[in-house]
């Protein structure tokens, strides 16, 4: 890596030795500051939604319907943010947003934890207890990634009546659960193949067992795919509409859910700052989860395709 | 009945026999070395006394007690491996405690155990870093020191000098075999460098092709290989093999080569051969037992001094490497090294046929 150009002098063009004499210092800077230029516009554009969505959020309904969406606050407030949390109509009750973001956590916690150690222990089988069949059963693994959501749903619900898990937080964390696994196996596999057999076989000899070796020797270096998978489950689970529209009721619905009929539930005027501050909740979560291990996300992701 | 019985044991994956009948016997105390090319069949059947792999007909008994079916923890036996396999996630002291503490040995006895393989190896200002801190020497020792504490019937080792450097190589090697004589427990141990072998063992097995070519002591096998794969595997530079017939000279049986400028040489044998004239062998004669008329064997009773175009020369400091067209191929002979001798010119090469080897050419199997 020490010796690969930086990023930055790729961006500028300025990967190759600058040719000594001949261009003025501002002629040699200008592609950088054109750069710069571009990318901050770009930057801002992007920032543009968010905007949007924060500065409205904290304005009174009369100012938007005046025509101001894109003017700050001329009057702050956070009234659309308390009345989004606990007292906007959703559907037919005017609880707010907070039973349904109690439900998103309780859906999404255990569905993202079991989901991550099935994949595991999953990747942890298929690499180091290699049995007859092993590929088949990856490749039936990889090929439920790719299965789209809406042809499961009739089956899916079957089941869940079977196991009277129908319209009930357990039943969409059972959901999630299975369908995650397809992934994070894939994550664990691939990271796991890479993880030296010798250890394995090493902890064999120590005497140690299955479940030990895993707990051991490969959970304490499964840190970086651990978090890729989280981030990556927990991201798909909470932003998940279709599941959750199908298979919750009134009393289990995830915020997804909520916060659509919270737009479709306006009688009368629509209070989009109250839309606007309950959405940005919704998002919330996510980005705080990416805040908080990002910086793990792309080790992780980079993990095994690079040695040492 | 031996200390390590292996007996008519085979591995086969599918169809593929990888591992042919297999018999190695050794006392308590030895040191085997298996040894071969890539592919040979060595690090399987390590694997195969040590439990990772399964044997696939056939039996492996410790102590006379068979070990078919017996997990690898329940052996009894301790294992080196060649990438160390040292837990990257513990410290060193937690990698040797490892073991001790999945058998259920208390924490004081496990200190107590941990502080003497410390003081053995002399790995004791290590004992609390992880192994990605360590050199490839320092973790060689710790991966040693996991494996000493276990007090193993056998101590099993997979090419654990092969990731080091050639002056670490050395000296590791040394250290193996001093704690070898200070522990004297029975020692397996897999290589592909024949020096390995020859200065580390009691007894070598040399295989090839999954089957055992040939089990002795270090000087049989030196001195005596059974065909033409162990003599030209085992020795540094390896045995001269060239082709020569049997023919007599001054009333002795002897054998003719064709030297590089096309005339023939006559090499009396020490002994046998008699009455088979005009037979057409393979002729084995290590480096040394070649060399300048005051550097032979004074002691030599078959000595033969021919006068051989020198090809090319290899001073080594301590030796110099001469090389010679015999029976159509390249010889080496190995000279003092102060021996004035020169590239294109004729030179007397003393021969000692004492040392000499013939195999057939068709079975490449020892003849004498």
């Amino acid at each position: 890596m020490a010796t690969a150009p930086t990023s930055e002098a790729i961006l500028a063009g300025t990967g190759a030795p600058a040719r000594s004499g001949g261009r003025s210092r501002l002629a040699a800077h200008l592609p950088r500051f054109v750069l710069y230029a571009v990318l901050t516009l770009f930057c801002l554009y992007y920032l543009l939604p968010l905007y949007v969505m924060l500065s409205n959020s904290l304005k009174p309904l009369s100012e938007i319907t005046a025509g101001g969406m894109m003017a700050l606050p001329g009057e702050w407030t956070t009234a659309p943010w308390s009345a989004a949390w606990s007292s906007a109509q959703v559907g037919v009750e005017a609880t707010g947003l907070r039973p349904y973001f109690v439900n998103s956590i309780l859906m999404v916690v255990p569905a993202v934890a079991l989901s991550t150690i099935a994949g595991a222990l999953n990747g942890y089988v298929l690499t180091k207890w290699r049995f007859r069949g092993a590929t088949l059963v990856f490749g039936l693994l990889l090929f439920g990634c790719f299965i789209p959501f809406q042809m499961v749903l009739i089956p899916m619900a079957r089941m869940l009546g079977l196991m009277g898990l129908a319209g009930s937080v357990p039943g969409l964390v059972f959901v999630h659960f299975v369908y995650g696994i397809g992934f994070s196996t894939l994550y664990f596999r691939n990271y796991y193949a890479a993880f030296p057999t010798e250890l394995v076989r090493a902890a064999q000899i120590d005497g140690a067992g299955f479940f030990r070796i895993f707990w051991r020797i490969l959970l304490p270096s499964s840190g970086p795919i651990a978090v890729v998978c989280i981030i990556w489950q927990f991201t798909n689970i909470w932003n998940d509409f279709l599941f959750g529209a199908s298979f919750s009721d009134f009393d289990s619905q995830p915020m997804t859910v909520a916060l659509n009929n919270l737009v479709q539930s306006s009688t009368g005027v629509k209070e989009y700052n109250v839309h606007f501050a309950g959405a940005i909740m919704a998002a919330l979560p996510t980005l705080f989860v990416y805040a908080v291990a990002g910086r793990f996300f792309v080790r992780g992701l980079m993990a095994g395709s690079v040695k040492g | 009945m031996g200390f390590l019985d292996i007996k008519r044991a085979t591995k086969s994956y599918g169809a593929v026999k990888v591992l042919h009948e297999t018999d190695i016997s050794i006392e308590e105390g030895e040191f085997l070395v298996l040894v071969g090319p890539s592919g040979c069949g060595k690090s399987t059947l390590l694997n195969m006394i040590a439990g990772l792999e399964e044997v696939s007909s056939g039996d492996i008994a410790i102590r006379g007690r068979s070990m078919n079916g017996v997990k690898p923890a329940e052996r009894n036996i301790a294992m080196v491996f060649q990438s160390y396999a040292l837990y990257p996630n513990m410290t060193v002291r937690g990698n040797i405690a490892f073991g001790m503490e999945m058998h259920g040995i208390p924490k004081p006895e496990r200190e107590r155990k941990i502080g003497e393989v410390a003081q053995l190896l002399q790995i004791e200002p290590l004992l609390d870093r992880k192994p990605g801190q360590l050199s490839g020497g320092q973790r060689q020792r710790v991966a040693m020191g996991r494996a000493l504490t276990r007090d193993p019937d056998v101590f099993l080792f997979d090419e654990p000098l092969s990731n080091l450097d050639a002056k670490l190589r050395v000296d590791m090697r040394t250290e193996i075999k001093k704690l070898h004589q200070k522990l004297g427990t029975t020692i397996v141990y897999v290589t592909h460098d024949q020096i390995e072998a020859l200065t580390l063992s009691t007894r070598i097995a040399v295989m090839y092709g999954g089957h055992v070519q040939q089990l002795g002591t270090p000087k049989e096998i030196y001195d005596n290989p059974a065909n033409m794969f162990v003599a030209g595997f085992m020795g540094s530079p390896s045995m001269n093999l060239f082709p020569a017939k049997v023919t007599g000279h001054e009333g002795r049986p002897a054998a003719e080569i064709r030297l590089g400028d096309g005339s023939l040489a006559r090499l009396p044998f020490a002994q046998g051969f008699e009455g088979q004239e005009g037979r057409e062998i393979m002729l084995g004669i290590r480096p040394e037992a070649i060399t300048d008329r005051d550097g032979a064997d004074r002691n030599a009773r078959a000595l033969q001094v021919i006068d051989a175009r020198v090809e090319v020369t290899e001073p080594a400091g301590s030796d110099i490497f001469v090389v010679s067209q015999m029976g159509g191929r390249d010889v080496t002979g190995r000279f003092r090294a102060d021996v004035p001798v020169r590239a294109g010119e004729h030179f007397p090469f003393a021969i000692n046929m004492d040392k000499a080897v013939a195999f057939d050419p068709k079975t490449e199997m020892r003849i004498s």
